[in-house]
């Protein structure tokens, strides 16, 4: 685990400083909003619809237990004593009030923590695979890398007023969890000739005109990867588009300009400052390394595990949905999800992120991450240990058996809280969850990935959901249109639009429409939605959301 | 044919908790949509917004449409009125503190 250096430890504290500074001055009047709005900004702090929320990162989603407990208490002092887990692997909090934010973000600088670049056109919070450093088909952990990353592009002189956003994401693995291709950079780890390096992927991105990346060079040998990445984001500096917001982010720059020109402008860049780099961050990378190093893991009887799936049919279905293989034999991941059938996805009280903490310390080798499907991660835990960490999750409301199940939903705030939406996504959330938990299918439809965005800005993902749901507004209702075979792995695909949108009391039928139209054409339980939307295209789908009148009538 | 003007609120974030707050006809920021002035004319309108940018305390002043209800104004967009009212998944924001009341 990476710890603040006393370099690291001053900025942030000065930072702090600042902004205390800031808003005392918002407060007294000396600062209009006009002013006082891109500083609030440059700290995570937006207004949305009811309240501030302030938005803190998780780099590359890893936390402590002691950062985790944390965040629990600012829930409690500053907050309404809970927290939303988010896709690009941040916390926000809803509810804090304008003069507090300089006290919570002095509590997130005890315990190496920031709101730093969580906005604006900088580069933002690195993310990366969530089982990194614990899954069996790990090249290696990427963390290291991210690390590095992050101290590169916190406060980079030259890179913080770019044309947009800048979302970079790494995987260590050649399985893709964390979404690389849907990122400005994706960094996915492949190994030639016995090395170790990355693929690396540009001009991806969801939002209004969603791209699937684009691979820039194919291998990019470990040494290399900082001035590459330097490059890339220094020719997208000079080439974007500050003209028009909406065509501000690299994956136009890509699409406008055509990945072989990019390549050769990066190729070029890249050749000019590689010398610059000088090795230093190739020292400070063996350093980080080091901090990353695999815990010490256990050597014990894995009986209790195996004694607990015989005894216990409750604990075998949460076992075979909520652990993934680990790289030692002995140990498993696991996944705690946020997603309770009717509640919040994301959300996690304060009482809960303190379980979680305890049994991460207690039987987790102190580590904890955060998905970007808004679950929260054990990714060290031996195989003995299993059972008592599933009844502590299961007495706090998280022994929920669903990961990537039909409930295990992606939801982003949508009109609840954000400004931007355009229709409600979390109650739309809790309700396809509760319905098919009434129905009882959920394990029989299989892997099945439901992703819900409040407006066109795609922070939901939707596009990339097996069934994707984005809420519009039309003519003054809500309206959810729906899009099909949506992949977020190392084959991204962006889905198809279904047809005609839904109103808000008919999107779950529509939903449950589709989820039976599959079921009935499954060639058998092997065959999951995603496969048979492949085998079969959509129009089977399309005929099940759109029934003819006769049809209709007659059921 | 010029279109019928739709009647005007005047609505603000308060700048220290950033709750929902409406302009009254007696140039107080209530936390009550039912208490926001009402506004008919699209001149008058205008005029309520700039007074209301000119103060402290608020964030983001804009005009939003509203109908006249029995008990003052009412949203006519829905999202307005889940701003009137607070998030749908708890029970928080303004219809948590019309609980205390
Ligand atoms: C105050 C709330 C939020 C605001 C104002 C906001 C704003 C935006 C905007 C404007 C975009 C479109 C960017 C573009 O296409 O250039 C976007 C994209 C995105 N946001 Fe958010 N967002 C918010 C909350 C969230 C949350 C809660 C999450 C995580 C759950 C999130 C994750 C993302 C992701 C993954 C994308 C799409 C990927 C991409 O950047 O292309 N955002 N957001
Ligand atoms: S997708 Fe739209 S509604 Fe949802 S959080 Fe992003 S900006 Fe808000």
């Amino acid at each position: 685990m990476y710890d603040y250096n006393d370099f690291d430890e001053q900025f942030v504290r000065e930072r702090v400083a600042q902004f205390r500074g800031q808003v005392e001055r918002r407060i007294d009047g000396s600062l209009t909003e006009d002013e006082f709005r891109p500083l609030r900004l440059m700290n995570g702090l937006y207004l949305q619809l009811h309240a501030y929320m302030l938005r803190v990162a998780i780099p590359y989603g890893t936390l402590t237990g002691a950062r985790m407990r944390q965040l629990a208490m600012i829930a409690d002092r500053w907050d309404k004593g809970y927290g939303h887990f988010t896709t690009r692997q941040n916390i926000q909090f809803n509810w804090p009030e304008l003069r507090d934010v300089p006290e919570i973000l002095e509590a997130l600088a005890d315990v190496g923590m920031h709101a730093i670049q969580t906005s604006g056109n900088t580069i933002r919070n690195v993310t990366a695979d969530h089982f990194a450093g614990a899954a069996a088909d790990e090249i290696e952990d990427p963390r290291p890398v991210a690390e590095l990353l992050r101290q590169w592009s916190t406060d980079h002189p030259e890179f913080q007023f770019l044309p947009r956003k800048f979302k970079i994401a790494i995987t260590g693995a050649p399985r893709d969890r964390a979404v690389t291709r849907a990122h400005d950079i994706g960094l996915r780890m492949i190994v030639r000739d016995g090395e170790p390096g990355f693929e690396v992927v540009v001009g991806g991105g969801l939002g209004r005109t969603p791209m699937v990346g684009q691979v820039v060079r194919d291998f990019l040998p470990k040494a290399d990867l900082l001035p590459y990445v330097e490059a890339v984001v220094s020719v997208y500096n000079l080439l974007g588009r500050r003209d028009n917001k909406y065509k501000a982010r690299i994956k136009i720059t890509v699409h406008e300009n055509g990945i072989d020109r990019i390549r050769e402008l990066v190729e070029a860049r890249f050749e000019q400052i590689r010398p610059m780099f000088g090795g230093a961050d190739q020292q400070l990378l063996a350093q980080l390394e080091q901090s990353f190093s695999a815990p010490d893991f256990l050597r014990k009887s894995t009986d209790a595990y195996y004694s607990a799936r015989n005894a216990d049919p409750v604990f075998r279905s949460w076992a075979d949905t909520n652990l993934a293989e680990h790289r030692d034999p002995d140990y498993a991941i696991v996944s705690i999800s946020l997603k309770a059938h009717g509640a919040t996805p994301g959300d996690a009280t304060s009482d809960q992120m303190r379980v979680m903490a305890d049994l991460a310390e207690r039987f987790g080798h102190n580590e904890l991450r955060i998905s970007h499907e808004q679950n929260v991660i054990l990714p060290h835990v031996h195989k003995a240990d299993i059972p008592a960490v599933h009844a502590a999750l299961k007495s706090s409301g998280l022994g929920t058996a669903n990961i990537g199940l039909i409930s295990d939903i992606i939801a982003c705030p949508g009109m609840d809280y954000c400004a931007l939406a355009t229709a409600r996504s979390i109650p739309v959330a809790q309700e396809i969850a509760t319905r098919f938990e009434e129905l009882n299918l959920e394990h029989e439809i299989g892997p099945m990935k439901i992703k819900i965005s409040g407006c066109i800005n795609a922070c939901g993902h939707h596009h990339v959901g097996h069934i994707g749901i984005l809420g519009l507004d039309r003519a003054g209702v809500e309206n959810y249109q729906i899009t099909l075979g949506g992949d977020g792995t190392e084959d991204t695909v962006i889905g198809e639009r279904a047809g005609p949108g839904f109103a808000y009391d008919e999107i779950v039928n529509a939903v449950e429409r589709i989820v039976r139209a599959y079921l009935s054409l499954r060639s058998d339980a092997s065959e999951t939605f995603l496969m048979a939307y492949r085998r079969l295209g959509a129009q089977p789908f399309k005929d099940a959301l759109y029934p003819k009148e006769d049809e209709a009538d007659a059921a | 044919m010029t279109r019928a003007f739709t009647p005007k609120i005047v609505t603000a974030n308060a700048l220290l908790e950033g709750d929902v707050i409406y302009l009254t006809a007696d140039d107080r920021w209530s936390r009550n949509l039912s208490e926001a002035e009402l506004i008919d004319d699209e001149a008058v309108a205008q005029l309520r917004l700039l007074d209301a940018e000119r103060q402290g305390g608020v964030v983001g002043a804009y005009l939003a449409d509203a109908i006249a209800g029995s008990r003052g104004p009412k949203p006519a967009h829905f999202r307005e009125a889940f701003r009137a009212k607070g998030p749908s998944n708890y029970a928080h924001g303004k219809q948590e503190d019309r609980k205390h009341v």
